[in-house]
């Protein structure tokens, strides 16, 4: 600690940091531009300036960048010195002589740090005479919109896009009065975190190109704390909406989990929610029907018995649970691929009953050695990827720390590093983005990856069995590996179930067990392929496969598939036929999907926008997101749906549950893993100084014109049974609970740079801690029992290529892949040959290659990988027009 | 009057061959540094010699030098700025294109101080007979083994690569210049950490102006005494001076460190053109403040020129005379200034442009009252430690000064909104 005197009054403050951050997590307020708390300081923009004093008696002092210098005990600082204020409001001067002052009809107006720190500053009258220099704007994708005459050269986007997430298409060009950001020519962005650059930018330079279709001020929209559901990490996000429609996605800040921001398929993938042919009414054998009559009908036909239910990975653990009450637990089936089923429970299992922890994604950002089974980690879990780039900054970090050079000096320390990254191992089977960062890149089939990861397990603990079909090449690497990890600090094993590999799975808890022998800092984190899947493995249900049995032996007469798309999880015909021999085929969704178009009985389903629930991620942590807005005419959570449903039918045990808070306190009665699930956020009745938190801003407008055109009296808003929310500006004024925050904002900070009021200290905790309860926490050492090693040699087949599952993150995951901007970045399908089979095969880039797995037949053009193992071939998994097929498989070549 | 740096010039400047620097006692402070002294006695002597940087700055050398780690592992760096590009300034061209060797004999010297063992000499682009020189003096030097491995059996590697600039005066400062010769942009960066602990590539690096290198033979050969005598006054050495503009004899020569405005205008440079009158010069290139008739008598060092309110910076003097106009030459210097601007921080980036079109427009005889407040309002922010390096704070220099001397040629171009000099400025001959 040090004492800072900051206009003559004394603060006890964290010594080492700069003056800027300190300023703010004091709660002062002084402008700033270039320096970002994720990025730290460059000295570029000079708007942070303050006065520093040598003593008591200095009178005059100097002007410094306060981003620029460490805080130092007894120093004597002044934000409100004459000279500084005057220069503060200078540089905001300067920074408008090009700065277009087009605010009414730019999109950043009213949340704009640029607008922001302007008045703060308190420049007003601007004296520039003369012409302002002009640019030509670039397309830059579906995503971004550019707009480059607003720029104020503080140069964060390319900090962000390039030196925190490793993207190298978005550069600054030219130099002077000229500097220009932007491509080296026009195209799409490359980067999966492009979106970050609209909340970077502290104007309107790069905008929310999907806003922009239906474009709201901020402060026009309603708003609610919600989580990401575009796959496993549960990224905190804020969705807002207006008139109806969902309008945009923002990170939402969470110290543990996403901290300031989010991949492009979270905050754009949101578009699904407003697809023009959801169904908003219950329909019949297609056919509108009303509410009432509908839950008549199904009463009966329930009460008949012989009703299974299909839950889903991708639906709430309370519409979930609220099925799997509703059918019994005997009937409940989890509505997932036996193997995904498998691997799911594999990863539960592992994360409760492992001796490692699971640590969280900040954590992966501070760890030093990180070793990659399998997973590719930019398509599958985005901001995975994200963590692990900055954590192979953590050793060279080391070398800046022994010369004293502050961390946050961002130049400095990138300086000193240069290129030096890791160590980061990443063995996957093709080329990854992440491969530029890592030490070692090796591409191998699954069971080898398997094979490599034993070895090392074996090589950091002589009691962890081996593998005995190693190659002296692949040892040397296994003992290199195993070298790095046991001298790390905190070590971190990252795997998933993206290779379909139960046994990649276990190598991987082999080596992080191996390793909490000698380090219990060591982490192991596992993805899971959907936002709930953990959630769905933890309720539990029978196998998908003795569903479709349970339907050929006629013990399914009426089906209820909650928010699945079950062609997704299961061979297209045995689906097909399972469908059939139903006769009542209930599915809530809200997409109309495959599944959808075969309901005898099709509900409306709450999107998440349109629901409260909560989901796990693959750290374990329950995260609750809120409903943004009530669905339009018949809408509703499937849960609220299913609680219908037994109402009609009268099933005594949830004729109770009214709302959300009851059927949470019964699910974790009920369910013994998911104990605190009831505890992340306060209950509906929950109110500050009898007040419930706003989801709209105070600056709200137009409220009673917004259906003025239908009736002049504004209607009640909703009553909000479920949460502490409400569905108006009036209540609580400040900071709401730091689970509940539906909005950033505090006087004078109207961007999402306010972020820094809500935190214990700039880019720490929210103040009230990061939301979400993580469900378990490593168990005692001892109990480790390493998982034999099974695996065959791979030995590749003539005629014959084994086919692995690719993962595109545009396209991939089922929801996002329907969003309007999204669905222009999804490939189409192919398959991935290394380039030795294909010349074996002769067949070209693009060529159409003929093969089948298991009887389904496919006709792809071929891309060629340089990298992709000899006798393995790549399957985009997910995309449209590829149904599911179970993978790793075998797949039979046709020749013509 | 000695004049070591020059002494072996040619008449018509084609540059020394090996043979004929070793002939003249060339490479003689190689063999005493590597022979006979350690690195450190080296750093020791070149404090004792006073010799402070001619790049602009003037800090001691051998002061800089102590900041290198010595035992910080290798790769460490040096680097010899040649990118001469302020404005009036042409007196490295001389030493680079004439005697390449010396330049290469002083850095194997301060090499060996610093332990370096890679350097590099940052050459602007435009000085292509420069480049010619240096890139075969290397070669020589290697094939004689003064570069290499195990430089004349001491144990000491050192390799030196030329690299030429792509025109940049931002390339100037140091650390501009370091991430230049990186590949990157051409941006300062912010100190601490100073390139002798973070330099070039991230590693220990010193870089000093071709001047200085020169200087480093003869203090090794001589002794610091010997240097500090040659000069006037306190700041040791001999100085290269130059004198451009509108003189009969414009040029360079090397100089007792000390002489007088008046001495290099009146005698070396023949005095002023035939019917102009001196009425003021920057003395160190064009970052430093107006000196006026008031102070020709003032000694050309960095003591002394600092106490008359500019700078020796690079001590080649930019004469102004009675027939151009002074805001017409601000001008010009800040549409230079404004352009070569790296585009990093708000006041240098936004400000410049600004100074140079309130400049033309009172030029054009469009200035309004309040201009020469923005004018002054910008000399006052544009000050050293306000931007993120010295290349705004050096703008701001002649137009301070201009403001203070020549404050009667702002307002009467604001009140007669035309330019009095029109017609009557003369170009210069050569």
């Amino acid at each position: 600690m040090a004492t800072l005197y900051i206009d003559n009054k004394p603060y006890e403050v964290q010594a080492g940091k700069n003056l800027l951050e300190t300023c703010l997590t004091l709660g002062l307020d002084l402008p700033y531009f270039c320096w970002h708390p994720a990025m730290g300081s460059v000295g570029a923009c000079r708007q942070c300036a303050i006065k520093v004093f040598k003593d008591g008696d200095d009178k005059k002092g100097r002007l410094v960048m306060s981003c620029m210098e460490p805080v130092i005990d007894n120093q004597r600082i002044s934000i409100k010195d004459e000279e500084a204020h005057e220069f503060r409001g200078h540089i905001t001067e300067w920074l408008m002589t090009n700065h277009p002052h087009d605010c009414a009809v730019c999109d950043e107006g009213g949340s704009c740090h640029l607008q922001d720190m302007t008045v703060m500053t308190g420049h007003a009258y601007r004296r520039f005479q003369y012409k302002k220099r002009t640019h030509q704007n670039q397309y830059l994708g579906p995503f971004i919109n550019h707009e480059m005459n607003r720029c104020i050269q503080c140069y964060r986007c390319v900090r962000f896009y390039k030196d925190y997430a490793g993207g190298n298409d978005l550069d600054v060009f030219a130099s002077k009065g000229n500097v220009y950001f932007g491509r080296h020519e026009e195209g799409v962005l490359e980067s999966e975190f492009s979106g970050n650059l609209t909340e970077v930018c502290p104007t309107g330079v790069f905008t929310d190109k999907t806003l922009k279709q239906h474009y709201t001020r901020k402060w026009d929209l309603t708003t609610a704390p919600s989580i990401c559901q575009h796959c496993s990490l549960g990224c905190n996000i804020i969705a807002g909406e207006r008139y109806g429609k969902l309008r945009s996605i923002t990170s939402r800040y969470n110290g543990q989990v996403n901290g300031y921001f989010i991949c492009d398929r979270g905050r754009f993938g949101y578009e699904f929610v407003n697809a023009p042919g959801r169904i908003r009414k219950p329909l019949i054998n297609g056919q509108e029907a009303d509410k009432e009559k509908v839950m008549q009908a199904l009463a009966a036909t329930l009460q008949r018995g012989n009703v299974i239910g299909i839950g889903s990975p991708r639906a709430s653990l309370q519409s979930n649970f609220a099925l799997k009450t509703l059918v019994g637990e005997a009937n409940f089936f989890h509505g997932v691929s036996d193997k995904a089923h498998n691997l799911s429970a594999l990863i539960l299992r592992i994360l409760r009953e492992g001796s490692a922890r699971t640590p969280t994604m900040m954590e992966v950002e501070k760890a030093d050695v990180v070793f990659v089974l399998g997973e590719d980690l930019t398509n599958t879990a985005p901001m995975l990827a994200l963590a692990v780039r900055q954590s192979a900054l953590q050793q060279p970090l080391q070398e800046v720390e022994k010369l004293n050079i502050p961390l946050w000096n961002d130049a400095a320390a990138r300086e000193l590093m240069q290129d030096q990254k890791g160590p980061i191992f990443i063995v996957t089977t093709h080329a990854t983005k992440l491969d530029d960062i890592a030490t070692e890149s090796l591409k191998m089939s699954p069971s080898e990856i398997a094979q490599l990861g034993f070895a090392v397990a074996n090589l950091l603990d002589s009691t962890a069995p081996a593998d005995q079909h190693l190659t002296p090449y692949v040892k040397n690497i296994a003992q290199k590996i195993a070298d790095s990890l046991s001298a790390a600090k905190h070590p971190v094993v990252i795997s998933g179930s993206s290779c379909g590999s139960e046994d990649i799975i276990k190598a991987a808890a082999n080596i992080s067990w191996a390793l909490t022998k000698k380090n219990t800092q060591t982490g192991i984190v596992l993805t899971v392929p959907e936002c709930n899947s953990l959630g769905l493995a933890m309720i539990g249900g029978r196998a998908l496969s003795s569903a479709l049995e349970a339907g050929k032996a006629g013990r399914a007469e009426t089906v209820i598939i909650l928010e699945n798309d079950v062609y997704r999880h299961g061979v297209k015909s045995e689906v097909d036929e399972f469908l059939k021999t139903c006769a009542q085929v209930v599915v809530l969704d809200h997409t109309i999907t495959e599944t959808m178009h075969k309901a005898s009985v099709a509900i409306p389903a709450g999107s998440f926008a349109e629901s409260d629930g909560v989901l796990i991620n693959n750290e374990g942590r329950a995260q609750r997101f809120f409903q943004v807005y009530e669905g339009h005419t018949e809408i509703q959570e499937s849960w609220r749906w299913l609680l219908a449903m037994s109402m009609a039918m009268g099933n005594s045990t949830m004729m109770p549950w009214k709302n959300f808070d009851d059927i949470t306190r019964a699910m974790v009665e009920a369910e013994l893993l998911l104990k605190g699930v009831d505890q992340i956020t306060p209950s509906a009745d929950f109110r500050i100084n009898g007040q419930r938190v706003p989801r709209e801003p105070h600056r709200y407008s137009g409220r009673t014109a917004i259906l003025a055109n239908i009736n002049v009296s504004e209607p009640k808003p909703p009553e909000d049974t479920d949460s502490p929310l409400s569905y108006t500006m009036e209540g609580m004024r400040g900071e709401p609970p730091s689970t509940m925050i539906p909005f950033f904002w505090s006087p004078g900070w109207n961007s999402v740079q306010s972020i820094n009021k809500y935190q214990q200290e700039v880019g720490g905790a929210l103040r009230g801690g990061d939301p979400g309860i993580r469900l378990f926490e490593p168990v005692e050492q001892g109990s480790v029992n390493y998982f034999t090693t099974v695996s065959e040699k791979f030995v590749s087949k003539e005629g014959q290529l084994l086919i692995v599952p690719l993962y595109h993150i545009f396209g991939s995951e089922e929801l996002s892949a329907r969003s309007l901007s999204v669905e222009q970045r999804v490939p189409e399908g192919y398959i991935m040959v290394s380039a030795k089979d294909a010349i074996a095969l002769n067949v070209h880039e693009k060529q159409t290659l003929s093969f089948d797995i298991k009887g389904q037949q496919y006709q792809l053009p071929v891309r060629l990988s340089d990298t992709m193992p000899s006798g393995v071939a790549g399957l985009p998994n997910g995309l449209k027009g590829l149904p599911y097929v179970e993978l790793p498989a075998w797949g039979i070549l046709n020749r013509a | 009057m000695e004049k070591p740096l020059t002494q072996h010039i040619r008449a018509d400047k084609r540059p020394l061959t090996l043979k004929e620097y070793e002939q003249v006692g060339g490479y003689e402070a190689v063999r005493k540094v590597l022979k006979e002294m350690d690195p450190k006695s080296v750093t020791t002597l070149v404090k004792e010699s006073n010799l402070r940087g001619r790049g602009g700055a003037g800090f001691g050398t051998g002061m800089k030098w102590s900041f290198v780690p010595l035992n910080a592992p290798k790769p460490k760096y040096l680097v010899a700025n040649a990118d001469e590009m302020e404005p009036g300034t042409f007196k490295d061209r001389i030493l680079l294109e004439s005697t390449p060797h010396q330049l290469i004999e002083g850095m194997i010297v301060a090499a060996f101080a610093i332990q370096a063992d890679i350097a590099y000499v940052y050459l602007r682009w435009a000085y292509k007979t420069a480049g010619h020189a240096i890139t075969r003096a290397i070669e020589e030097a290697k094939s004689a083994g003064y570069l290499g491995k195990n430089i004349l059996g001491s144990g000491f590697d050192l390799e030196i690569h030329l690299h030429t600039g792509t025109g940049r005066y931002m390339c100037g400062e140091e650390t501009a210049l370091l991430n230049s010769l990186e590949g990157k942009r051409a941006t300062p960066r912010a100190k601490p950490p100073f390139p002798q602990v973070s330099g070039l590539f991230g590693r220990p690096t010193i870089v000093n102006n071709v001047e200085t290198f020169c200087c480093l033979p003869h203090i090794i050969n001589n002794g610091p005494d010997w240097f500090k005598q040659l000069s006037r006054t306190g700041d040791a050495g001999t100085k290269i001076y130059g004198v451009s503009g509108k003189v009969k004899r414009p040029g360079a020569w090397e100089l007792p460190m000390g002489v007088t405005m008046r001495e290099l205008i009146e005698e070396h440079a023949g005095g002023m053109q035939d019917g102009l009158k001196f009425r003021g010069a920057l003395p160190g290139g064009a970052s430093t403040d107006f000196l006026v008739e008031q102070h020709l008598d003032v000694k050309m060092d960095y003591t002394d020129v600092a106490a008359a309110g500019s700078r020796l910076g690079t001590g080649t003097l930019i004469i102004l005379d009675d027939h151009t106009c002074p805001v017409g030459f601000v001008r010009n210097l800040e549409h230079f200034f404004a352009q070569e601007s790296c585009g990093f921080c708000t006041p240098c980036r936004e400000g410049l442009p600004w100074v140079e079109k309130i400049l033309t427009s009172i030029d054009a005889g469009e200035g309004r009252e309040e201009d020469l407040q923005l004018l002054n309002f910008h000399t006052k922010y544009l000050g050293p430690g306000n931007t993120f390096c010295a290349l705004a704070p050096g703008a701001m220099e002649p137009l301070q000064s201009a403001l203070k001397y020549f404050r009667e040629d702002f307002e009467r171009h604001i009140q007669d909104k035309e330019c009095s000099y029109r017609g009557k400025e003369v170009s210069a001959v050569h």
